[in-house]
């Protein structure tokens, strides 16, 4: 397998965008990336996506996007894996490039969720879980996470105000992400008065949805000569039981232990060589569940991480430096997309007041469902 | 609307079958033949008590589509007293707090209309608190 190098990056403002629609989205963020990189032509598309096929009526993405970017012709796929999709499309592209079938490949992740009122999109949401067991009990996808808070809160004793710094300090970051849904410093205060979405979660819990898309240009490693190069060091994709209430233990996300220990067996590193870790912070409670599937806390502590300062772009373990979903927000199957590209951000040096110093490896992790896909990116500048 | 789709799960949503693994023993809901435990073939149906625990509880206040005339509802991860955990309603809750560890029982109720006043009622599992 070959090495593959990240060379352009793209993005748009995640809003709710009424005056573009998903092509309009995706064809930015994608001439962004196509223009970052220098290039014209990709080898392939492959578009991540969760819900298109529900609110905007419209399947097969591949040739939509590649058509609409100018690259028509070539092999052009939609992949899906719910709010995982982002890091499944990349994984995709990845593995047709470092495979040697393509010497080049586009990656886009794009969510257009505002056309449609939010009772439809909360009902489009909850497609990621079981529809046959979790969904037609009236489930909403927050109040399946919000199961799993209540439980963590009852077994080690954390209130729900403690898990604010999470949200703090996404909201804090998101400030200086000019692509930030949200730009909105928010205190402990805001945190514990937010409207209820499903007990104990509220909307300071939640990451808000969004209008945005996000592309990735992937090339050889060795095609590239001097310079600093962007190495993606390890992909590793884990999956655990579609409905939560199969999982033997709902308060350890499993799929993220196994796929952040491959990709940190493939990079060579461990958590403590990780300068900036961009989690899917799609509910507070994730945020401490995935630090402590991949080992930046015991179990149970995660919460701690957070009320001890260590979160911060100059802490021990940086997270959500341009605002994670909570702020720079998630439009659920660009998310994937959006945390890689902030990754680059940050191995380049391009994030300003939030910029973890002299950061040179970089993890993402995106999550499908409640915990049933889990996807590690590792990259290293070099 | 999708009648076929609720009809099929009839066992499950009125009579909570699931399966007994006859390799393992281990009693699995819902039913799907391959064992989470062991791997192993398991298709001897098994009708659960019914009784179990809350496990964990949210009261739903943004509803999805469909559910929306109902909020705020609580729903619950109810562990049935042979293993299960199922992700249920919880209903006839009175005045009545939730607590992690009620001791909670099946009963059937309507779980929505799917699609407009001329369409199907879909019934299914809820749990309430154990009368005494």
């Amino acid at each position: 397998m070959r090495q593959v190098a990240i060379l352009g990056i793209g993005q748009t403002v995640i809003d709710e965008h009424w005056d573009k629609s998903l092509r309009d989205l995706t064809v930015e963020a994608a001439l962004a990336a196509l223009q970052d990189a220098g290039r014209e032509t990709a080898g392939g598309v492959f578009v991540g996506n969760m819900m298109s096929g529900i609110i905007n009526d419209q399947n097969n993405l591949g040739p939509l996007v590649a058509d609409w970017t100018g690259l028509r012709g070539g092999d052009a796929v939609k992949i899906d894996a719910a709010c995982g999709s982002g890091a499944a499309a990349l994984r995709s592209g990845l593995m047709a490039v470092a495979s040697g079938e393509l010497d080049s490949a586009l990656v886009i992740g794009v969510e257009k969720m505002t056309d449609r009122p939010m009772r439809e999109v909360t009902a489009a949401l909850a497609t990621a879980a079981d529809a046959d067991y979790e969904v037609e009990m009236g489930v909403s996808f927050v109040g399946l996470n919000a199961l799993i808070m209540r439980r963590y809160m009852y077994e080690y004793g954390w209130q729900h105000e403690d898990f604010a710094p999470f949200a703090i300090n996404a909201h804090a970051n998101a400030l200086h992400n000019p692509y930030a849904r949200l730009h909105q410093k928010i205190t402990v205060e805001d945190f514990e008065k937010s409207v209820m979405v499903a007990t104990p979660i509220n909307l300071l819990d939640a990451s808000p949805i969004g209008d945005g898309a996000a592309a990735l240009y992937l090339v050889p490693a060795d095609s590239l000569r001097g310079g600093t190069r962007i190495l993606v060091a390890a992909s590793a994709a884990a999956t655990d039981t579609i409905g939560g209430h199969d999982r033997p233990d709902m308060l350890f996300l499993t799929a993220a232990y196994k796929s952040c220990r491959e990709a940190y067996r493939q990079a060579g590193v461990g958590p403590e060589d990780i300068d900036v870790f961009e989690l899917h912070d799609a509910f507070t409670i994730m945020s401490a569940l995935s630090l402590e599937a991949c080992g930046f806390a015991e179990r149970g502590r995660g919460v701690r991480l957070g009320l001890d300062g260590e979160i911060g772009p100059t802490g021990r373990i940086p997270i959500t430096t341009r605002g994670g979903l909570k702020a720079r927000g998630h439009p659920v199957g660009a998310t994937g997309v959006y945390q890689v590209v902030e990754v680059v951000q940050q191995l380049r040096g391009e994030c300003g007041p939030t910029q973890v110093p002299d950061a040179r490896v970089g993890m993402a992790q995106n999550i499908g469902g409640s915990g049933a896909t889990i996807i590690t990116h590792i990259l290293k500048r070099e | 609307m999708e009648i076929p789709r609720h009809w099929r799960l009839k066992q499950q949503r009125y009579g909570l079958v699931g399966e007994v693994c006859p390799h393992c023993q281990v009693k699995v809901f819902p039913p799907r033949d391959v064992c989470p435990n062991c791997g192993g073939e398991a298709r001897t149906p098994y009708t659960f008590s019914g009784r179990g625990e809350v496990y964990s509880y949210t009261t739903i206040y943004e509803a999805p589509a469909g559910f929306e005339d109902k909020a705020p509802y609580t729903v619950a991860l109810v562990k049935l007293e042979e293993g299960p955990l199922v992700t249920a309603q919880l209903t006839d809750l009175g005045d009545k707090p939730v607590e992690i560890g009620m001791p909670v029982e099946m009963v059937t109720r309507r779980l929505r209309q799917d699609g407009d006043d001329r369409s199907i009622l879909i019934y299914g599992y809820k749990f309430r608190p154990v009368m005494n």
